[in-house]
């Protein structure tokens, strides 16, 4: 669905994302994970047309989408979602998915309806005529992949839907993209929270200052050396196996 | 009930010339009607799309000469001069739209160049001899409403009034469209818009060629009102500051807006002239000071007041 090979980009002297390869095979829930300033949301700017790479190239269905405007990439079936909610304000929430609806939907009202349905699949039936700003944290993240998801996509890239959420929304989230990727919509998620990670992805890519350090299975990834020295800093990888002998004595 | 009041307006605004029978109140009525459907012109692109104009005279200016020159040089019906500046002020449009979303300006930097283009088409006019020069063009007077020109005040009234149902319609439809939407979108948050989909450029630039080519036949009638237009009146600042003003006043991004708006700001227009005089200079203070106060103390305008006030009845009512 999504191939990614040898993507660039440098901001000034800042290699932000460097050579970076991946694919997403469709139907199924992929993973990013990696600290903060890792370049994941740079990488996912450059996959929806936002940012121009350096280097390197992006194909979508089979098809080289490098370089096209963001309008025409979401046109293609390829959305993302924004890591800071960037909600239409003064609009309600159902204007605002609205707007997602009116890429394949000429008429208002049939784009109107549209948005009711969606907003009833990710659970703000009740908040369809509240103010975007008048939302809490996690009814902009829900609103952010409402409007997403109205756009019809093929692949949605999202970008850590869950931060700022408390546990119980969390779960709600959870189910939420689940239900999503059922519905034959291919995930692509940043995210920083493993629990959710782990119970979501099928396969996840671990970056670390811009570059790709490891992937595999979520059980798999939670052992790898580099991931733990990533994650928690240098020498932590050595001192957890000292600490596993230590306790297995 | 909102279609009763628009159906009961209408008929009033139909009789209003033989209710009122005084030619200065006519004519104070017709500059309403005429800033209302130019301030719904602006709104399009200001109002709904969030692109701010200071130059609006631009499109005023060009409808205004387009009309007067085809007519004078070369024999168009003034009707026909009508749709022709509409057609002007729409290409205007086009070629600032053009120039500047191409380069992503956005805020103030659109509304500099909005008002320089202005600038330069006063320069122009000013120095070109087929708009006359300073001294301006006049429209030779032949009554005959084929020639769209009126014996008394009540054809150009009632001309004024198809302008503005024509404007605020032309609002009333955005609003119920996926332009509309799309425009709003991109007032709130321009890159979420373009992560959905939205051709930000293609929607803005529609949005300023129809308001070019609305506020372009707002010149022509005002050509054929006054039959006379000069490079000030026609491309000087006064005239885009009146436009951007009314629907600041009445409402940013609402059908009715312009329309409060206008008769507001000339209401109150009237009321200053009648206590202080007409000094020269003293109706753009005015109209400064005025913008000073809304954007200060009523950034939603008057609709935004009557809908505030409207709300707090319905909920004492419910309580
Ligand atoms: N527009 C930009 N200009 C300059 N530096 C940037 C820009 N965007 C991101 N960066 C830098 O690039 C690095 C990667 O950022 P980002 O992709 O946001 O990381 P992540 O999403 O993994 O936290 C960070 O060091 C960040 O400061
Ligand atoms: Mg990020």
């Amino acid at each position: 669905m999504l191939e990614v090979s040898g993507l660039t980009k440098r901001f000034g002297g800042l290699l932000a994302v460097a050579d970076v390869s991946l694919r997403v095979p469709e139907g199924g829930i992929v993973a990013l994970v990696g600290p903060n300033g890792a370049g994941k949301t740079t990488l996912f700017a450059m996959v929806s047309g936002f940012i121009a790479p350096d280097s390197g190239s992006v194909a979508f269905a089979g098809e080289e989408i490098t370089g096209l405007p963001p309008h025409l990439i979401c046109a293609k079936g390829l959305v993302r979602t924004f890591q800071v909610v960037q909600p239409f304000g003064r609009l309600s929430v159902c204007e605002n998915i609205a707007v997602g609806a009116h890429l394949h939907l000429a008429g208002r009202k049939e784009a109107l309806e549209r948005a009711r349905e969606v907003a009833e699949k990710v659970g703000m039936g009740p908040l369809l005529d509240r103010r975007a700003q008048a939302l809490t944290v996690a009814g902009r993240k829900r609103l952010e992949l409402a409007r997403a998801l109205a756009t019809a996509p093929r692949l949605l890239l999202l970008d850590e839907v869950m931060a700022g959420l408390n546990p119980t929304e969390m779960g709600a989230m959870i189910d939420v993209v689940k239900a999503i990727r059922d519905m034959g919509v291919t995930v692509f998620l940043i995210e920083h929270v493993m629990q959710a990670v782990a119970s979501l992805a099928e396969r996840v890519y671990v970056l670390n200052q811009g570059r790709l350090i490891a992937d595999g299975a979520p059980g798999e990834i939670a052992r790898t050396p580099a991931v733990i020295e990533a994650y928690l800093g240098h020498g932590a990888a050595a001192r957890m196996v000292a600490q596993a002998v230590e306790a297995s004595r | 009930m909102a279609r009763l009041g628009i159906a009961g307006g209408m008929i009033v605004a139909l009789a209003v010339p033989y209710l009122i029978r005084s030619d200065f109140w006519l004519g104070f009525l017709i500059t309403v009607l005429l800033f209302a459907a130019m301030g719904m012109a602006w709104n399009v692109l200001g109002g709904y799309a969030g692109q701010f104009s200071f130059g609006h005279a631009a499109f005023f200016g060009t409808g205004a000469y387009a009309s007067a020159i085809l007519h004078i040089g070369f024999g168009l019906n003034p009707w026909l001069g009508l749709a022709a500046a509409a057609v002007a002020g729409g290409l205007v449009g086009l070629v600032i739209g053009t120039l500047s979303f191409r380069y992503g300006l956005r805020g103030s930097y659109f509304a500099l160049i909005t008002l320089a283009f202005a600038e330069v088409l006063r320069i122009l006019a000013n120095t070109a001899e087929f708009t006359g020069g300073g001294v301006g063009l006049y429209v030779p007077l032949k009554v005959g409403v084929a020639n769209l020109q009126f014996e008394s005040k009540l054809g150009y009234y009632y001309v004024a009034l198809g302008f503005t149902v024509l404007s605020l319609g032309v609002g009333w439809a955005l609003e119920r469209s996926r332009l509309g939407a799309r425009l709003m979108a991109i007032r709130e948050n321009e890159d979420a818009a373009r992560a959905l989909g939205v051709d930000t450029f293609m929607c803005k630039l529609q949005a300023i060629v129809i308001s070019g080519a609305l506020t372009g036949l707002g010149g022509a009638f005002y050509t054929q009102y006054y039959l006379y237009i000069d490079p000030g009146i026609a491309y000087g600042p006064g005239v885009s500051v009146e436009i951007l003003l009314v629907p600041i006043i009445g409402g940013l991004g609402t059908v009715f807006g312009p329309l409060l708006g206008s008769a507001v700001l000339h209401g109150a227009g009237e009321l200053a002239r009648r206590l202080v005089g007409d000094a020269p200079g003293l109706s753009l203070i005015f109209y400064g000071a005025l913008l000073v106060i809304m954007v200060r103390f009523l950034p939603e305008g008057l609709m935004g007041l009557v809908w505030r006030l409207s709300r707090r009845r319905e909920r004492a009512a419910n309580a």
